[in-house]
């Protein structure tokens, strides 16, 4: 899933500041589960906001939604009835959803409720971790599972540099070292002679440097 | 045991205090409340296991919230208190009612009575 979490209030606070009416976006999908943006925060986020202006002898109006997500067209759609009554929207979608959301309702100001963090998992209830940074070319095949582009520091490839110590990483003594652990499983699968394997020089111009990616699937386009 | 208690307290009953959500602490002092305390059974002694130390947990994360907004995390507060300690209850209820009266009223309430004047 997409990990985000909340922006500082007064942050938001600053961004509707000359604002008397806003609509509060929730998103269902990756930031509910990761008690970001979900309808209980849209909750807590309008109550908040709402004694934050009363606080100042102003009024804000906030109305809330919660759609199923915001990176379709389909629900997006859901509040274009209603957009134009409000001065601005503060959505608690990733920043692809507040993306989304800017792009289709030009007019209207959108800002962003949430820091979006990181794709990862839920490793137990109220923690989040990174496994992956959508490189465009997932070794995992090659490194029992475990990604290095995404848990190693230095995003190696062939192996631990001289920091890790004791399973760990030089950068923090909390976080595992992702060679430790590709090593330790491909030696639990018996599959050690795969760490021999040299993988080439990694083709980054399907991750980010190659500018914005797109998929386009001309069987399913319409 | 005719045990008295501050009568500006007014008392929410809940099955357990593991169903007090943030929401609900923050209404409270949306709507007016100076203060709110939640009072809970006695750490370990959870008739759901762990219903009081979830709520210790959300009492602690929405303290920080009201801090945020400038309301004031001190006017939150959670006590633990055996459900047959009713001289304790009196006595958080009294501590509570001198602590929330020094703080004086929420700047929400302020804010309330100036919009029901206007």
């Amino acid at each position: 899933m997409i990990v985000a979490e909340r922006k500082p209030i007064d942050e938001i606070i600053e961004f509707m500041r000359d604002c008397k009416k806003i609509l509060l976006v929730g998103c269902n999908e990756c930031v509910t589960v990761c008690y970001a943006g979900g309808k209980k925060e849209v909750e807590i986020l309008a109550s908040a906001l709402k004694m934050a202006f009363m606080k100042e002898g102003k009024e804000l109006e906030v109305e809330e939604v919660t759609l199923e997500r915001q990176c379709d067209h389909e629900y997006l759609e859901e509040i274009r009835k209603i957009i134009d009554e409000y001065d601005a929207v503060v959505s608690l979608a990733c920043g692809v959803g507040v993306q989304f959301m800017a792009e289709k309702y030009f007019r209207t100001p959108v800002f962003p409720g949430v820091n979006t963090l990181f794709m990862g998992v839920t490793e137990e209830r109220g923690v989040w971790a990174e496994r992956c940074q959508g490189c465009g070319k997932c070794i995992l095949g090659e490194t029992a599972g475990i990604c290095p582009v995404s848990r190693c520091a230095k995003r190696l490839l062939n192996g631990p540099c001289g920091g890790s110590t004791k399973g760990k990483c030089e950068i923090n003594k909390e976080l595992d070292c992702a060679w430790q652990l590709i090593i330790d499983r491909l030696k639990e699968l018996g599959m050690l002679e795969d760490y021999e394997k040299l993988i080439p020089i990694k083709d980054w111009s399907t991750e980010r440097a190659g500018g914005p990616r797109k998929v386009v699937r001309e069987d399913l386009k319409q | 045991m005719r045990l008295t208690y501050p009568d500006s307290i007014r008392i929410i009953r809940l099955p357990c205090t593991g169903k007090v959500d943030v929401i609900l602490m923050m209404e409270a002092f949306r709507k007016g409340a100076d203060g709110v305390y939640v009072v809970g059974c006695l750490e370990g002694e959870c008739h759901y296991l762990t219903g009081n130390l979830r709520a210790k947990k959300k009492v602690e994360y929405t303290k920080k919230l009201l801090d945020e907004i400038g309301v004031g995390g001190e006017r939150l507060e959670m006590y633990n208190i055996a459900a047959s300690d009713g001289p304790r209850f009196a006595e958080v209820a009294k501590e509570m009612h001198e602590k929330i009266k020094a703080l004086g009223p929420s700047p929400i309430r302020g804010a309330l009575q100036n919009k029901e004047a206007a």
